[in-house]
């Protein structure tokens, strides 16, 4: 069998309650080994409560996880060994140095103080590590914690909201992490509610909401699912005559945003639109075929599940 | 139990508790107190009031002790006598007090403070078992107490011989009675409290809590081991090791089955039971 193809962590039917708070109702995905699935969903939407389940530290109410082909609640220890995880808030014992903070890690996991220290030269953490991380910024001390997560080589990598208040050159090297992990057949757990950094990492999203999962699959295909119809932005020199489009056939609708988007019925009427508006005297000065941006797709499905709702 | 990783955790508590001043000095002024400051005081006033009426008075005290304690009070004037009772009888099982208290303070802020530092998540994320971070917590806690105990005894020992000992002809301290006590009686006291302490520790919502809470199950310990302590000094030896053995029974059970308290959502500080 293809080890690719298994999945690293599969939630079937998992139900988490706090009191009377649902954290999280009757979850079910996948995520397959090597793949790279994003989370996505407002604060409140279950996403870190997914990750404390994944690693055996908070137990399920209801339903089954396995993690790596393991069940979290009677094999947490060796599950919890070979996951990686960066929490919203990475914290540190502050009164210590971030090295001394990396070693202890290390020895936990069972990693070479040497990995701890290429981890940390990884990150670009390395000239500090001499510092009591009480003094550290927001970007240094993700780094750290992202340099924490992967000393051991995780086979899992789970990240929850990696990327919340960090510098750009941070936030890069989160993504730059994920795309490296992912090249190595590793898995990797994103959550974020920043759409744009899920963008073109995700293999997979899983859209949560009130502890539901509302959506979950590939890009491609949810945005096929929730926005079949083709968006194409058109601008002229003289945007005023522009909405003569609307009188052209396989035109579902048009939205001034600026430059005109318009939704075609096919991606196939773009050269016959093009030539029907210059032949109307229209000169047009940008045809640009709309890819959906996770952003687009994340309202489309939440729209659309409101309406459904 | 991977001791390896035991140590870890104990090492670094150690050291963070090493790096936070604020936290140690007032339990060094603490062990000063105790063992140094306020005997040096008492020993000192004894030695020199000589002819005070008090000494009578303390000379009539000692009278009433059973014949076998007072055969044992070494001195041949009453100042000396007084001196030693004060030194061995009345003043040592205070010391108690010392590491219990240090103990107690550590343990009470190990595992809520990890949870308000929020390096609880990191651990329930790791592959540390629930009875390894317990087991190393409860080190953690007993070195500091167990260390500043026997560190302020030998200053004890030290100010006990040289203003006693000058008196009665050489140095006498520790008695066998006071070693039982040191390395026998006291350790399963400090663990009984912090076996407590750390179940408080674990449930709390706030180390303010916990030190709140830890002082209603450090009082009545060191009240009982003050108690116990005394009665042993003043009984054969053979009383004291089997009080002791009694006391270490009582704490094993007590720190089997404390580990049960502790849980990885406890950890993270969202069990609906917290």
């Amino acid at each position: 069998m293809d080890n690719r193809m298994a999945p690293a962590i599969s939630f079937s039917s998992v139900r988490k309650t706090f009191g009377d708070v649902t954290a999280l109702g009757d979850v079910s995905f996948l995520a397959p080994t090597g793949s790279v699935t994003v989370l996505l969903g407002p604060n409140g939407a279950g996403k870190t409560t997914t990750v404390r389940l994944t690693t055996g530290a908070m137990i399920p109410d209801f339903g089954a996880i396995r993690v790596l082909g393991l069940d979290p609640l009677t094999a947490g220890d060796e599950v919890r060994s070979r996951v990686g995880v960066v929490p919203p808030k990475p914290a540190f014992y502050d009164q210590i140095s971030g090295w001394d903070n990396l070693q202890f890690a290390a020895t936990i996991f069972g990693a070479d103080e040497s990995e701890a220290l290429k981890a940390a030269a990884r990150f670009g953490i390395d000239h500090a590590l001499g510092q009591d991380v009480g003094g550290y910024s927001t970007g240094m001390r993700t780094r750290l914690a992202l340099a924490r997560a992967v000393l051991h080589d995780p086979e899992v990598l789970m990240l929850d909201e990696p990327t919340a208040g960090l510098d750009p050159e941070s936030a890069r090297a989160v993504l730059e992490l994920i795309s490296e992990m992912a090249g190595k057949g590793r898995t990797i757990i994103m959550c974020t509610h920043l759409l744009h950094e899920a963008e073109g990492v995700a293999d997979q999203v899983v859209l949560l909401e009130d502890g539901e999962v509302r959506a979950a699959g590939a890009p491609r295909v949810l945005a096929g699912r929730y926005m079949a119809d083709p968006i194409v932005i058109i601008d002229a020199e003289d945007r005023s005559m522009l909405p003569i489009v609307a009188e052209l056939d396989g035109v579902l609708s048009l939205r001034d945003e600026g430059a005109f988007h318009i939704t075609l019925d096919n991606t196939d009427r773009i050269p016959d639109l093009v030539i029907e508006l210059v032949k109307r005297g229209v000169r047009p000065t940008r045809v640009e075929p709309l890819s959906p941006t996770l952003e687009d797709l994340y309202f489309e499905m939440q729209r659309a599940h409101r309406e459904a709702g | 139990m991977r001791w390896s990783m035991i140590k870890a955790v104990v090492r670094i508590d150690l050291y963070r508790l090493f790096k936070t001043r604020d936290y140690w000095i007032p339990l060094v002024i603490l062990g000063g107190l105790f063992f140094v400051i306020l005997p040096v005081i008492l020993l000192g006033s004894l030695n020199f009031i000589q002819r005070s009426p008090m000494i009578g008075q303390i000379g009539q005290i000692i009278g009433t002790l059973p014949e076998t304690i007072q055969q044992n009070i070494q001195g041949d004037n009453p100042a000396t006598r007084a001196s030693y009772a004060f030194a061995v009888y009345l003043l040592a099982p205070i010391a108690i007090v010392v590491p219990l208290t240090i103990s107690s303070a550590v343990g009470a802020n190990s595992i809520v403070g990890e949870r308000e530092q929020g390096t609880g998540e990191y651990l329930a994320h790791s592959p540390l078992t629930v009875r390894e971070i317990y087991v190393a917590k409860l080190i953690a806690s007993l070195i500091p107490g167990y260390l500043a105990g026997i560190a302020g005894f030998t200053m004890y020992s030290l100010i006990v011989n040289i203003i006693v000992g000058s008196q009665i002809g050489g140095w006498f301290f520790p008695t066998a009675g006071w070693m039982l006590l040191v390395l026998w009686v006291i350790p399963p006291f400090i663990a009984i409290a912090l076996s407590l302490i750390l179940r408080l520790s674990a449930r709390v919502r706030s180390a303010a809590s916990a030190h709140q809470a830890s002082s209603l199950v450090t009082l009545p310990v060191i009240l009982m081991s003050y108690g116990v302590a005394s009665g042993l000094l003043y009984s054969p030896v053979v009383s004291a090791a089997i009080s002791g053995l009694a006391a270490w029974i009582v704490a094993i059970i007590l720190l089997v089955t404390g580990s049960k308290s502790i849980k990885r959502e406890r950890l993270l500080g969202v069990s609906a039971e917290a």
